[in-house]
């Protein structure tokens, strides 16, 4: 199972540029032409969301520098004993929403203490493997139409990352214990 | 709201730095995300360009309105102002399945696309619309059917059976692209109700 959707991911890249191009040449489109066509946007798209993208990633940047996880962490560290969770997961859980390349370094890190088919670590990859960078996420969508008030869009991802933790939690408490 | 975090985020910063002695990270780390985040923007470009390319010729060969036509039952009831845009529909559909494939280099491209439709019909250039909190709502839950970074790392480290976290994360993905779609739906009742 693995295997094929991996062959999928690997390949459904060419595959699909392959399929648009052919259907083009098929209905007659100056395939070359147009395709230059679409294709000047890009730059303009790129530029566009350079000062949301240092706004957000400076902000988050300096969040995660100035200790406040392990902060968090150790705030909320009797909670979770008290709940039978382990602590070392609250910087991702954390973490998940703000950045993706720091989630995937917390993630090693709890894999290579823990050993890889522990029961933290397998928690750990459910967490991981089932979010998607909220503030980034953000910052490159509105920004590149410009859009500086996002409404309820940020409340619902927020609510949307911390019922994504719950359930995983409980789903590998179930599974993996 | 997103002054409150953005502000919140870096006075929480500078405060929590000089109370635990990091403060000399903190200010290290504003350089470095700023050129961090224009690198991130420009590498954007290229396959912003590309996917924009062959976008334009899916839709001048009619190959959008197939797409479209796939999932429009399902575009009625998460967008219902997009119900005449083709193109957006088929940015959408385009976005979710190379989200769910795990092609995030092709699901951003998608993803702006579908934005950009979406701005045409946005009466208000700098507010974000209802359809666009749905489909940011359901691109922050991460659709997304094998985690292929993690697995990697799981593999990396010598893991016996790292597929094993596949079936927990596509339930747990699925629970929270319901989840995510419902508050999106519930909290876009409340705000209309506030504008009027």
């Amino acid at each position: 199972m693995s295997e094929i959707m991996a062959f999928i991911s690997i390949s459904a890249i060419p595959i699909l540029i392959g399929l648009i191009i052919t259907h083009g040449l098929y209905q007659k489109v100056p395939v070359y032409e147009v395709f230059i066509q679409g294709a000047k946007q890009g730059f303009t798209i790129g530029v566009k969301i350079i000062p949301y993208l240092v706004a957000m990633m400076v902000a988050v940047g300096m969040f995660r520098a100035s200790g406040a996880l392990d902060l968090i962490a150790e705030v909320l560290k009797p909670l979770l004993i008290a709940c039978n969770i382990s602590p070392d997961l609250i910087p991702l859980a954390f973490m998940r929403s703000l950045s993706g390349s720091g989630t995937l370094g917390i993630f090693s890190e709890i894999a290579s203490i823990h050993g890889p088919d522990s029961p933290i670590t397998k928690t750990a990859a459910v967490m991981t493997g089932s979010s998607e960078t909220t503030f980034y996420v953000l910052a490159v969508y509105f920004g590149s139409i410009g859009i500086t008030k996002y409404r309820h869009a940020i409340i619902a991802g927020l609510i949307a990352d911390f019922a994504g933790i719950v359930i995983a939690l409980c789903l590998s408490k179930i599974l993996f214990y | 709201m997103m002054n409150y975090i953005w502000a919140g985020f870096i006075l929480a910063a500078i405060l929590i730095g000089c109370c635990t002695g990091q403060i000399a990270d903190v200010s290290h780390s504003v350089l470095t995300y700023a050129g961090k985040a224009v690198q991130i923007s420009l590498s954007l470009i290229g396959i912003m360009a590309l996917w924009l390319g062959v976008m334009k010729i899916a839709e001048a060969s009619g190959l959008t309105c197939i797409f479209a036509k796939l999932i429009r039952p399902l575009i009625r009831f998460l967008f219902p102002d997009l119900k005449k845009n083709e193109k957006a529909q088929a940015a959408i559909t385009m976005n979710m399945t190379a989200n769910a494939l795990g092609l995030a280099n092709a699901a951003t491209p998608f993803g702006l696309k579908a934005m950009k439709e979406m701005q045409k019909e946005n009466p208000k250039k700098d507010t974000a619309s209802n359809s666009m909190c749905t489909f940011l709502a359901i691109n922050t839950a991460g659709l997304q059917l094998i985690p292929v970074s993690v697995i990697g790392i799981l593999v990396g480290l010598g893991s016996k059976n790292p597929s094993e976290i596949i079936a927990p994360c596509l339930l747990v993905t699925f629970l929270t692209q319901i989840i995510a779609i419902l508050t999106v739906k519930w909290l876009q009742k409340g705000s209309s109700k506030c504008q009027k």
